[in-house]
This record gives C-alpha cells, sequence and structure tokens, in this order.
C-alpha cells in the first residue's frame, strides 16, 4: 500500500470511528453480554450466577405463556405483514395515478404513519369501544352487530392488525414502493401497449416484476418488525384479554422489567433472535425463486 | 385496409371506455383511502371539543355542542403535559443532533474512502438493521442502571452520537453516493484536506439528504416508546408517548367515576400535531429521503 493509500485508509477509519466505537459499546458488547446473562441467574441487584441452559431448558418446557405468545406473534404476523405489504403496494399504485391534488391525497396517506402510536391507539380504543364506538354503530347502520374487537379473545388481534393496517400502509412502504414504480422505464409500458396489451397484462408482465426487489425488502422488514409488535397492545390490551394479545416482547418485557428476571428475559431475546434469523435466511433462500433483480 | 381500420377504431374505442372506467377506479380508490385514513383524526378532533358525557353518547355525535375548548386546558391540570412536550422536544433534538452529525461523518467514511475491510464493515452496519433491539436492550439497561442514568435523558440522547444508527448511515450513504466523485477530485487536487472536502462540499450539496434524515429521526424519537417507558420513571421527566399512556392511567384516579375519553383525545391531538406541521412543511424532502432509502446500490 502507497503512503497515500495508507493516509486515506487511515482517514477513512477515522471517519467511521463513531460507528467503530458505538457498534462495540451499544451493539456487540450487549449482544455478548446478554448471552452470558441468558446463562445466568440475574436480577441487576446481585451478580448474575452461573445457571448453563437452565434458562433455555425453562422456556421450551416449563414456561406456561412461551408457546402461547408464540403462537399468539405468528398469527399477527401472518395477519398483519401480507395486508400491509400488499396494501402499501396498492396505495403507491394509487398514488402513481396523475390525479388533481395528488400532494394533498399523499399526506392524507402518509400522516398516520407519523402519527404517535399511543396517541393512535388511544383513538381507536375509543373507536372500537363495543358500547359507545364509532366503528360499531356505523355497522349498526348496516343492520350487522359488530363485535366487542379488542374486548374479545377471537377478535383482539384482528383488531390490533387493523390498526397496524391503519398505521403502516401509507407509509415508508408505501413510498419505496412509489419510488420504485417511478424508475420502471416508461417505454417499456409504451412498447407493450404499441403490442395491444391491456392494462392489467401491463401490471402483470411489467409492474410486478419489476417491483419484486421492493416487495422482498418490505416482506423481510415487515416480518422482522411486526414479530417485535409491542406498543399497541401494552396500551390498549396489556396482552388481554384472556392472553389474546401477549404477544412475544410482552412477555420479553414483563420477564425482565416487572418480574426482574434479566437472565431469562435475555435468553428469550436470544430465541426471538434465531426466529427472525431463520425467518430471514429463509426468505432469502427463497427470494432467490421469485425476486427478480434486473439488469441495474 | 377497411377492416383493419375499423377493428382499430373498435380497439381505441374500448381502450377508450376502459380508460374512463379506470379513471373512475381511481377517483374511488382516492377517496375511500383518504375517508378511512382521515377519520381517526377527524374523530379525535371531534372528541376532543365535546363533554365528558357526550363521547360515550350512542349513536354518537358527529359535531360537538356545546364546544367545549376547555378540555385542552383542562388537560395540563390532569398531568403535566407541558413538561412531557419540553422533555420530548428536547431529546428529540439532542439526539438527532448527534444522528445528523456523525452519521454523515461514518457515511462519508463509507462512501468516499477505501480502507481494508471497508465492505465487510458496511454489511456489519447493514445487518445491525435487522437486530432487535431486545437482544442488547438488557445489557444496555444494566450498563446506565450502573452509570447512575436511570431517570435521566442520557440513554435516549448518547448512543444517537455513536453514527446515528444503520438506518442513517445508509441513507447518507446513498445521498452521497449520487454526489459527483469530481468535486472531491477537483478539491484534493487544490490542496483540500479530507475534512475540509466533507465540510465545505459534501455537506452543504447534501443539505436535502441531511434534512431527509434529521426529520426521519425527530419522528422516530418522537414516538419512540419502549426506552423512554424503560428509562424514565418520574413523572415530571416522561416524555409524550409515555406520557400519553401515564394519562390514560391517571386520568381515572384524578377524576373518579368520570369518562376520561375527551381528555385522552385532546392530549392526542397535541402529541400528534408538531409531526403533522414537520411533515407539511418538509414533504418533499422527506418522500425523496426515504425512497434513497429503497433503491440499491
Amino acid at each position: 500500500m502507497g503512503s497515500l493509500a495508507k493516509n486515506e485508509a487511515r482517514w477513512g477509519l477515522l471517519f467511521i470511528a463513531p460507528w467503530i466505537v458505538g457498534f462495540l459499546l451499544f451493539q456487540l458488547g450487549p449482544m455478548i453480554a446478554s448471552f452470558y446473562f441468558s446463562l445466568t441467574e440475574y436480577n441487576v441487584l446481585r451478580p448474575p450466577e452461573w445457571i448453563g441452559l437452565a434458562n433455555y431448558v425453562r422456556i421450551v418446557t416449563a414456561d406456561p405463556k412461551f408457546w402461547p405468545s408464540l403462537g399468539v406473534t405468528a398469527y399477527y404476523v401472518a395477519l398483519s405483514v401480507p395486508l400491509t405489504v400488499g396494501g402499501a403496494l396498492l396505495c403507491a399504485i394509487l398514488l402513481n395515478q396523475k390525479i388533481k391534488g395528488r400532494v394533498v391525497y399523499r399526506a392524507l396517506f402518509f400522516t398516520p404513519s407519523i402519527t404517535p402510536a399511543v396517541a393512535a391507539v388511544l383513538v381507536w380504543v375509543w373507536v372500537l369501544n363495543p358500547h359507545y364506538g364509532v366503528l360499531n354503530y356505523l355497522l349498526s347502520l348496516a343492520g350487522i352487530d359488530g363485535p366487542s374487537w379488542l374486548g374479545d379473545p377471537r377478535w383482539a388481534v384482528p383488531s390490533l392488525v387493523m390498526l397496524r393496517i391503519w398505521g403502516a400502509v401509507g407509509g415508508t412502504t408505501a413510498v419505496i414502493f412509489l419510488s420504485a414504480l417511478q424508475d420502471i422505464p416508461r417505454h417499456l409500458y409504451e412498447a407493450a401497449e404499441v403490442d395491444g396489451a391491456t392494462w392489467w397484462q401491463l401490471q402483470q408482465a411489467i409492474t410486478v416484476p419489476l417491483l419484486t426487489p421492493a416487495t422482498f425488502f418490505a416482506l423481510v422488514m415487515g416480518i422482522i418488525g411486526s414479530f417485535q409488535t409491542f406498543t399497541a397492545a401494552f396500551v390498549a390490551t396489556q396482552g388481554g384479554p384472556a392472553g389474546a394479545t401477549y404477544f412475544y416482547v410482552l412477555h420479553l418485557y414483563n420477564a425482565a422489567f416487572v418480574s426482574f428476571e434479566m437472565g431469562y428475559s435475555s435468553a428469550l431475546s436470544w430465541v426471538l433472535l434465531v426466529i427472525l434469523l431463520a425467518f430471514t435466511w429463509l426468505q432469502i433462500k427463497g427470494s432467490e425463486r421469485w425476486v427478480h433483480y434486473g439488469s441495474g | 385496409m377497411a377492416v383493419a381500420e375499423r377493428t382499430f377504431a373498435a380497439a381505441r374505442g374500448q381502450a377508450g371506455s376502459g380508460r374512463w372506467a379506470r379513471r373512475l377506479a381511481v377517483y374511488a380508490g382516492y377517496w375511500v383511502a383518504s375517508a378511512l385514513f382521515a377519520f381517526p383524526f377527524v374523530w379525535a378532533l371531534s372528541g376532543s371539543l365535546k363533554t365528558p358525557y357526550q363521547v360515550e353518547e350512542f349513536p354518537p355525535r358527529w359535531i360537538p355542542d356545546p364546544v367545549v375548548w376547555g378540555n385542552y386546558a383542562q388537560i395540563w391540570q390532569v398531568v403535566p403535559l407541558g413538561r412531557f412536550l419540553l422533555n420530548t422536544v428536547l431529546i428529540s433534538v439532542l439526539s438527532l443532533l448527534g444522528q445528523v452529525t456523525t452519521a454523515a461523518m461514518v457515511a462519508y467514511g463509507f462512501a468516499r474512502f477505501r480502507f481494508p475491510g471497508r465492505d465487510k464493515l458496511f454489511l456489519l452496519v447493514l445487518s445491525s438493521l435487522m437486530l432487535p433491539m431486545h437482544v442488547t436492550l438488557i445489557p444496555t439497561f444494566v450498563m446506565f442502571y450502573q452509570v447512575g442514568w436511570i431517570d435521566t435523558f442520557l440513554p435516549l440522547i448518547v448512543p444517537s452520537y455513536f453514527g446515528g444508527g444503520a438506518f442513517a448511515i445508509f441513507l447518507l450513504r446513498q445521498f452521497f453516493r449520487t454526489l459527483p466523485l469530481d468535486l472531491d477530485e477537483a478539491a484534493k487536487i487544490d490542496g483540500a484536506s479530507y475534512p475540509r472536502i466533507f465540510w465545505s462540499i459534501l455537506l452543504p450539496l447534501s443539505k436535502p439528504g441531511l434534512l431527509a434524515l434529521a426529520v426521519l429521526g425527530f419522528l422516530a424519537d418522537w414516538e419512540d416508546f419502549l426506552r423512554p417507558l424503560i428509562y424514565l420513571q418520574s413523572k415530571e421527566k416522561l416524555t409524550l408517548s409515555v406520557g400519553l399512556r401515564f394519562l390514560a392511567a391517571q386520568a381515572g384516579v384524578a377524576l373518579p367515576g368520570e369518562p376520561t375519553t375527551h381528555l385522552l383525545m385532546a392530549a392526542s391531538v397535541v402529541a400528534t400535531v408538531p409531526p403533522i406541521l414537520l411533515y407539511i412543511f418538509v414533504q418533499r424532502q422527506l418522500v425523496q429521503g426515504i425512497a434513497l432509502t429503497g433503491s440499491k446500490g
């Protein structure tokens, strides 16, 4: 390496130094510590006490809430991810149409995603109230006897999914889809139109394949994000009714900050990490079949 | 010839009516979606101006009568809402200052320098995007507990000064890569040092990217919930998000037996207005910034 290149390398490392320090201090270090904690019994006040794999054994065999919370979370992910990603694509397609007042519509679509989650939850709790909520009133106008929503174990998760769809569907994912749509070269459509393709055929042959990278990104991030869902359930239901919304991270939070079982909670967090890594790996493997990376 | 012309005309006619139907579908889609997105805002605003018992009326009353502006005054008496606002602004601003400056430095390092292991390190940055915060949550909490930072703003501010997070670095690196390298080269020939190139050439040209990041960072801090929930304890130190939840629990205690939904709606409106105002002012840059993060490269 010449002295000029060495000088460049030194400066480069100097510029990324804040990240390196931060990575060691707030990511790698804590990760190692959390793995160590997961093999101990630890309540912060007394030093950690080594117990080997006992926490992991307890998670799988003796924790009455682990499997149910995993199941509830999986149900939430399975319901919310396809609906939010599909909905975001729909929003992007709408916003890509030439129409008067697009700026206003774009703002209307986007604002739910920047509304503070707690504020949104409080409003929805009122909207969904079984006795005086406006949603059940509107349903009653159509002759439908609405459920108790957040108060009904069967409807609680779908209610939170509804909330999630409202808060996420017009946000960043839609913006990413929209920019992917706008990156599609016009001439592809024009050529196909000359050949007599219908609108639907255009979508299938051009739009859908060219959007697969953005879709893949949205699915991966969507699954990771919704697996960690917390705020809405914490504020609206505290995991109820009857554990119907007792999500995985709620369990993890309670273990750490209600029962102060830091070791056990760390073990739960590593199980979560392994699950997410497995999902992401599967998706990357599967993506070779359907994600179409263009020449670019 | 005549046949061909006729089929052509027919095809055009079909396309015409198809286009018309499509147009109608587009407008209908816009209206339905907009109504669904806007309704909770309108409803919250209406609820925030109702009397305590009107929020529980069934069938619901669409327009409050009388309009109770006093609800907005009353929430400040039930909880220190002004304090919550101030705390949130303070934390968000201080944290995003660190995020923007250090993320710009790090992104510059990754975008414009060659050094051994650079691409592997950048992959590490990206992979930390997928790392659930819960894996580091407990040791980080313990660390801040041991240095005595619990119930201070420091755990919510200081970590932002170390590169600002993977997303911020990625966004600004993407932005720097859109700027022509010739600028750097020309400055280098003129004898400018790297810090000088960074400070006087790249940063001024990156204002849109920096602004987009600042807004996204501010919005994320504004609605952050889990971290303030864990780190802040005394009432007068809460942020809006945690304070809103506190109010939801507290309003029932302060006003026993009375409905409190009208107060919760007023507080929710107060918490929602700043992000929306911010969005209105920087809409274009924000959208471009997000779009940049979705592009590959």
